[in-house]
């Protein structure tokens, strides 16, 4: 199977994380500056050029236990350092489904 | 309700082991992600936004109430309490732990339920109509022919790694409610002049990217050849089928490009090879197999009891009545179909305690039975109709007595972009809007029978192209944009339906919709002119006038 490195070229538009699913339960997580995983965004190490990306995004696959599926995500980031999800898909895995479960949990 | 043998149970019971070590093996790192995948989607366990998604096979639709309060506990125990019963009669957990899934498969196996095949390039749950067994004028119950290719297809080596995914459908009545002419194999059980029981084959169906009807491959195939004829449609896919590019792989595009013609002589080639094998079914085990589904001691009831006429005087009980029960093949008894699209509800989902309490209802009301639909409904089979009353009160208390059956909010969508990693869009927020809009019975029974059928991603898991109205969402320049098409039926005259212009914003899709339904009541010729009729009369352009007319 290709690497996700193979798959394409890596060009960023701008501040972007790397994201994944945690292996044993599949929680969404992001890839930390001290190169562990953190379920918290605000934790994600920031890249903003292209050799950044891929050099971050190849650790992160290189942990394929802790870890599945990684790929780099847009973010924006505000003056004052805040973090938010680039786009709709990654803002619904930040902060779950827009719509009310059946079940409250 | 079918019995399993006990090849059948230990089958299901090793594929829990071999799970199992297959999930110890990967937690432990034995195993890449890379090479655990193609496991894992053999056992129906994707990887979706937020977690694992695990897919359980309901053949043909029929459960027993054990199996669906197994269900509830897989729900309740492993799960966030609910489930999504999807479009191909199977149901959907949405936030599994991998690490929990081999005791989830355990606890199913008990009740003889399983997730194999419900995922990967293999030949999926066999579907069927889920009013097998009991509608009226049925040629003989599909569920036996639909076991019988279950039996075949499971586990078989030649089909496990297929160039894609391969569904087939049965029914076996006029009105197709199984979507036959858009699965990769569609089969209707026919009679031929000497009375003999076979089947019309149709084949090359499917949506997604490229959609297409299925065509006529055979007007009749005898019972008895019925699999040596599937495995040859198989081989010929097998061998020409293309696997290097996901896009072209299904056997529509096969069909496609060769042309139903070539395809069909290539397809009876390799059927005279293999017809007079061991393929061909004896008698004896169609008979094994159909001894095996027991049916119901129903009793010699009344067509009209006591307890059904007095309860017609309660204008509630009869707009349920109408629109959710429907004519059984015998005598005093119904079929209840039980909508899963509540006012402001995500279409399909049940809760661990509705999926409790249907079962208890199941038990007390429908010899222990229920069906799931296609439509991403359920049905208890077997319902007495002295009984109606009774069960309509009970369901009522558990919000499963919306009379919107086939109606404009029984609406079809897939998980999309609040769940699924393929997804473009959001269809659930959508569909809510919409039965919002249309939650007036007395507006939803004027407007009559739509179907609007939604789908977050061109895979189109929510069947756009054959609803009535079918809404498909993009994203275009980061945004979530919605493609709407009309005339498209999923039935005996399935179709596709036609786009009506560029697409919309997410906010003004139920506005569009809003001003497609009012068209047509202004269009329509008579009050019984359905909505799918009147778009066949006139085209797409009245209705394209009248949404983009002021936008």
């Amino acid at each position: 199977m290709t690497s996700p490195l193979e798959q394409k070229k890596i060009r960023i538009a701008g501040p972007s994380v790397v994201t994944a699913n945690r292996t044993w339960d599949g929680a969404v997580i992001y890839r930390t500056a001290a190169r562990n995983w953190s379920a918290d965004l605000t934790d994600a190490a920031i890249v903003r050029n292209s050799d950044d990306a891929k050099a971050l995004l190849a650790e992160s696959v290189a942990d394929d236990l802790g870890a599945v599926g990684a790929y780099i995500a847009p973010v924006q980031v505000d003056d004052d350092g805040t973090i938010a999800p680039g786009n709709l898909r990654e803002q619904i895995r930040r902060t779950g489904v827009t719509i009310g479960l059946p079940v409250q949990v | 309700m079918y019995a399993y043998d006990e090849i059948d149970r230990t089958l299901v019971n090793e594929r829990v082991s071999e799970f199992r070590d297959q999930v110890k093996r990967r937690l432990s790192g034995e195993l890449t992600e890379d090479e655990f995948k193609i496991l894992r989607l053999q056992n129906g366990v994707y990887l979706q936004l937020h977690a694992y998604m695990f897919r359980v096979a309901i053949p043909y639709g029929t459960l027993s109430s054990d199996q669906l309060r197994r269900l509830a506990h897989i729900a309740r125990r492993y799960d966030r309490g609910y489930g999504h019963f999807t479009t191909r009669q199977n149901i959907q957990f949405n936030w599994i732990k991998l690490a929990e899934l081999p005791d989830a498969l355990a606890d199913l196996a008990e009740v003889g339920i399983h997730a194999m095949q419900t995922s990967g390039n293999n030949m999926r749950n066999v579907t069927s109509d889920q009013w097998a067994g009991v509608a009226p004028g049925e040629i003989e119950d599909p569920r036996i022919w639909s076991e019988l290719l279950r039996q075949h297809t499971t586990l078989h080596p030649e089909f496990s790694f297929l160039p894609r995914k391969f569904k087939i459908a049965i029914t076996a009545s006029d009105h197709d409610r199984a979507a036959i002419k858009i699965h990769d194999i569609g089969l209707r059980l026919v009679k031929n002049e000497k009375g003999e029981t076979g089947f019309e084959v149709l084949v090359g169906g499917g949506l997604g990217r490229t959609p297409f009807i299925a065509k006529t491959i055979k007007h009749f195939v005898h019972g008895r050849d019925i699999l040596s004829y599937v495995e040859a449609i198989l081989r010929v896919y097998n061998q020409y089928g293309r696997r290097d590019n996901i896009y072209k792989a299904r056997i529509k595009i096969l069909v496609h490009e060769l042309g139903i013609e070539k395809f069909s002589r290539e397809v009876e080639e390799e059927w005279q090879h293999i017809r007079n094998s061991s393929l061909q079914i004896d008698d004896a085990v169609i008979e094994d197999i159909r001894s095996r589904f027991s049916y119901p001691a129903y009793e010699k009831l009344p067509h009209m009891p006591d307890e059904l006429r007095q309860a017609a005087a309660d204008p509630a009980f009869e707009a349920w009545r109408k629109n959710s029960v429907a004519p059984h093949k015998v005598q005093g008894y119904s079929i209840v179909t039980i909508s899963l699209k509540p006012v402001g509800g995500p279409p399909g989902d049940a809760t661990a305690e509705q999926m409790d309490a249907l079962a208890d209802l199941a038990d007390k009301y429908s010899f222990g039975e229920i069906r799931v639909g296609h439509e991403q409904n359920l049905a208890l089979p077997h319902v007495a109709k002295r009984d109606l009353p009774a069960l309509w009160r009970a369901l009522d208390k558990l919000g499963l007595a919306t009379p919107n059956v086939n109606l404009i909010s029984d609406i079809i969508a897939c998980p999309g972009l609040d769940y699924c990693s393929l997804a473009n869009a959001r269809s659930i927020p959508i569909a809510q809007e919409l039965t919002r809009r249309f939650a007036n019975h007395e507006l939803a029974n004027l407007i009559g029978r739509l179907h609007i059928n939604i789908s977050g991603c061109i895979n189109a898991c929510g069947h756009h192209h054959v609803g009535h109205i079918g809404i498909l969402g993009v994203e275009k320049n980061g945004e979530e944009v919605y493609q709407i098409t009309i005339g498209g039926r999923a039935d005996e005259n399935a179709a596709l339906g036609n786009l009506i212009g560029p697409g919309v914003k997410f906010e003004e899709v139920a506005d569009v919709i809003e001003d497609v339904v009012e068209a047509y009541l202004a269009l329509r010729e008579r009050p019984e002119e359905l909505f799918i009729d009147t778009v066949k009369r006139l085209g797409v352009e009245p209705f394209k006038e009248r949404v983009y007319a002021t936008r």
